[in-house]
């Protein structure tokens, strides 16, 4: 363990922030077990992926902006989601690339953004965590943590180091599971079908629990799981990792 | 064709009840995606390959100018004729004047999707010319008076039953009375039809795969060796294609096959591919006496100066629409014109204009699978939300989407003021679901509620709790 600890920011994401604080703790939990120290800058809100996505450039620079200033003092940046943490890491240099005096200060600060997972393993080295939680679990991929931060198996080595947890893996496991953000809103019967499909490979497995590293995919996909009356229960790979699913399921009601 | 993309919601909806077209998408899918997969494992240099056929298109495309003079001066010494086509009204007029100076009664065609982005077959017969379409798919969709709905497959969409049906009521007429179920009777029967076609055909008239400069050949590649029929038994051959078809060399064109029937449908070659290289020489048994290849810019050379450039490496494999889950979903027929996918979502808007194709770059969840299995490796997601940016700084968004993005702006680059207001949002968000784990139904989020239920806060925001146990 280094003798002053690297300082970590934890960049929340707007969605764990508003619906599952518990995910947050769970990251500060994990951190601070691999030896860091962890902190939350305040100046934060999202990560600006809504206006990029719709195409407001100016918007999503003015949030670039202030997320790289509340974070220039930490060593790293870490975000329990790949679709985020992706943002953070790629995106902004995007944003900047024809202003060279912002985009050398994106490029910095790309190279502190880390996954979640990603960080706990390549960076922290963690091999295995302390955690129990005896039940048959299938991790689905979301498409910007698998495909842009190239996460695959860093959740799967942790989750397997958990007591009792048995791993299962899903048909399509690296297929959309139809969120997209504001396309779940904006197209919503594609989305439905889409996530219809995602469902009944979830059920094919057997398993009592989904998990994944990202919040948005995860509501999306226990909003149908409860909406076709599913047993399955949801909860972010972080909790699982952490010892922290003492809290119902997300989407479910305390003693359901 | 007639443009159908504004349509897109209404058409979506549509696909997703149709349950003959989803039991059509849901088997060709499986096919597509198993054999691209286990046709790229055995070929362990398939990313190297990527990377060539990339490298070959890219500067074949900074060049594009002098490579497509030396093909155009190559097909003059085959004997053949280029013809320069800035719009689909030119191509088709040019195409159209050829085939009347040629007497022609019966046209063949094989499969292209150039003859469709510029409404070939519409603009013939209303010529007064017969075109027949001698693909099989092509074939199928010509009986049942629909456009193409995959760029390969073009009658993906229908079902082996429905195929049975189009034959039995439009091979009457050749004495072919029986109805048939199984595929190789219904092949047979499409071969018989189709055979007394291309014997009397005056003009046949082809796509191209690629175009080879060195040389002046064009190159198809097809299943069914309907494209060797067409080119060489009617009198006159004509290939419609367009600009970005051209690469240098006859060793590109390979680089570039050995990418293309791996991707397309999983074959290592395609059971045909043909070379053709100007008109019938003496001594030669067959081929055509006049050769004309017809070169279609229609917005492509804009293309090639902004940044949509990358989306000029597409040799139309169609891997993309195969792994997208948009449109495992709901079709080709959904997003209203010739090229649906992904590759269709960042052309359509570039050829009929954003305002009527708004939807196709939006109908995407940019989950990145179709850059990641393009052997072009275009940049697809990239693209799409160029169009969006295109859009939003073009005020095509609708207001209300706009206004609630400016709103939620508003907030989100004021973190203080965003805090507290999500703090009693979610406080109201948390009080409503009264214990509830989610909600069936919430105003203003309809769109998620109608088949989902929305997972209730957990309780105050991170943010919330954060601050209060800091100051602790």
């Amino acid at each position: 363990m280094p003798t002053t600890p690297p300082k970590v920011g934890l960049f929340v994401t707007c969605l764990v922030d508003l619906f599952r604080p518990n995910v947050g703790f769970s990251a500060i939990k994990l951190i601070e077990q691999a030896g860091y120290s962890v902190d939350v800058p305040e100046q934060q809100t999202c990560c600006g992926q809504p206006a990029y996505n719709s195409g407001d450039v100016p918007t999503t620079r003015e949030l670039a902006r202030q997320v790289m200033t509340a974070f220039e003092n930490y060593d790293y940046v870490v975000a329990p989601s790949g679709s985020c943490a992706s943002m953070l890491k790629f995106h902004y240099v995007e944003l900047f690339k024809d202003n060279p005096v912002e985009l050398e200060k994106a490029q910095h600060f790309a190279q502190r953004c880390y996954e979640l997972t990603s960080f706990l393993t390549d960076i922290c080295e963690m091999k295995q965590v302390t955690a129990n939680f005896p039940h048959r679990v299938t991790y689905h991929d979301s498409c910007s943590g698998l495909r842009e931060m190239g996460i695959k198996q860093q959740p799967r080595q942790l989750l397997n180091s958990v007591t009792g947890l048995n791993l299962v893996e899903m048909k399509e496991s690296e297929t959309c599971c139809g969120f997209g953000g504001t396309f779940c809103l904006k197209y919503p019967d594609i989305s439905t079908r889409i996530v219809s499909d995602k469902v009944a490979n979830i059920h094919h497995t057997d398993a009592e629990v989904l998990t994944a590293g990202d919040l948005g995919c995860l509501m999306n996909m226990a909003g149908r799981l409860s909406r076709t009356g599913s047993k399955v229960q949801v909860y972010h790979v972080a909790e699982i990792l952490a010892d922290m699913t003492n809290i119902p399921a997300i989407g479910e009601a305390e003693g359901e | 064709m007639q443009i159908n993309s504004p349509q897109f919601k209404q058409r979506a909806t549509v696909a997703l009840q149709d349950m003959r077209l989803q039991k059509a998408l849901s088997k060709a899918k499986g096919g597509f995606i198993d054999k691209r997969l286990a046709a790229i494992s055995a070929l362990p240099e398939f990313e190297a390959l990527r990377e060539r056929g990339k490298a070959i298109k890219q500067h074949t495309l900074e060049n594009l100018d002098f490579y497509l003079e030396r093909f155009e001066s190559k097909v003059i010494e085959q004997g053949g004729k280029v013809h320069w086509a800035s719009s689909s009204e030119e191509a088709c007029q040019l195409i159209l004047e050829i085939s009347r100076a040629a007497n022609a009664k019966v046209i063949t065609k094989g499969k292209s999707m150039v003859g469709e982005e510029i409404s070939l077959n519409e603009a013939l017969e209303a010529d007064g010319f017969k075109v027949v379409e001698t693909d099989l798919g092509e074939y199928i969709i010509q009986l049942a008076h629909e456009p193409p709905s995959h760029i390969i497959a073009p009658a993906v969409h229908k079902t082996r039953e429905q195929i049975s049906d189009l034959f039995h009521e439009h091979h009457q007429q050749y004495g072919l009375t029986q109805k048939l179920d199984t595929v190789p009777e219904l092949v047979n029967e499409a071969r018989t039809v189709l055979r007394s076609q291309f014997l009397s055909a005056d003009v046949g008239i082809t796509g191209a795969n690629f175009l080879i400069a060195e040389t002046g050949s064009t190159v198809i590649v097809t299943n069914e060796g309907n494209g060797d029929l067409t080119n060489t038994l009617p009198r006159v051959h004509i290939v419609m294609t367009s600009i970005e078809k051209v690469v240098p060399t006859l060793n590109d064109a390979t680089t570039l096959l050995r990418l293309l029937g791996r991707s397309a449908t999983g074959q290592e070659m395609t059971s045909y591919t043909t070379f053709t290289t100007g008109v019938r020489r003496e001594g030669e048994l067959d081929g055509a006496q006049e050769f004309h290849v017809v070169l279609l810019d229609n917005g492509r050379t804009t293309m090639l100066g902004d940044e949509f450039k990358d989306m000029l490496r597409c040799i139309r494999c169609g891997a993309c629409m195969n792994h997208c889950p948009v449109y495992g979903s709901v079709g080709g027929h959904a997003y209203g014109w010739v090229y649906p996918g992904p590759m269709g979502s960042v052309l359509t808007p570039l050829m009929i204009g954003l305002k009527a194709a708004q939807d196709l770059p939006n109908a995407s969840t940019l989950c990145g699978r179709c850059e990641q299995v393009c052997p072009m490796k275009i940049p697809l997601p990239t693209m799409l939300r160029q169009h969006r940016i295109n859009a939003y700084e073009q005020d095509l968004m609708p207001t209300r989407a706009r206004w609630a993005l400016k709103i939620w702006a508003y907030f989100a680059k004021r973190p203080a003021l965003y805090q507290k207001l999500a703090s009693i949002k979610i406080g109201i968000l948390g009080f409503l679901g009264g214990g509830r784990g989610s909600f069936r139904y919430l105003p203003f989020a309809g769109a998620w509620t109608k088949n989902r239920d929305f997972p209730a806060p957990q309780g105050k925001t991170f943010m919330a709790q954060w601050k209060a146990r800091k100051s602790a």
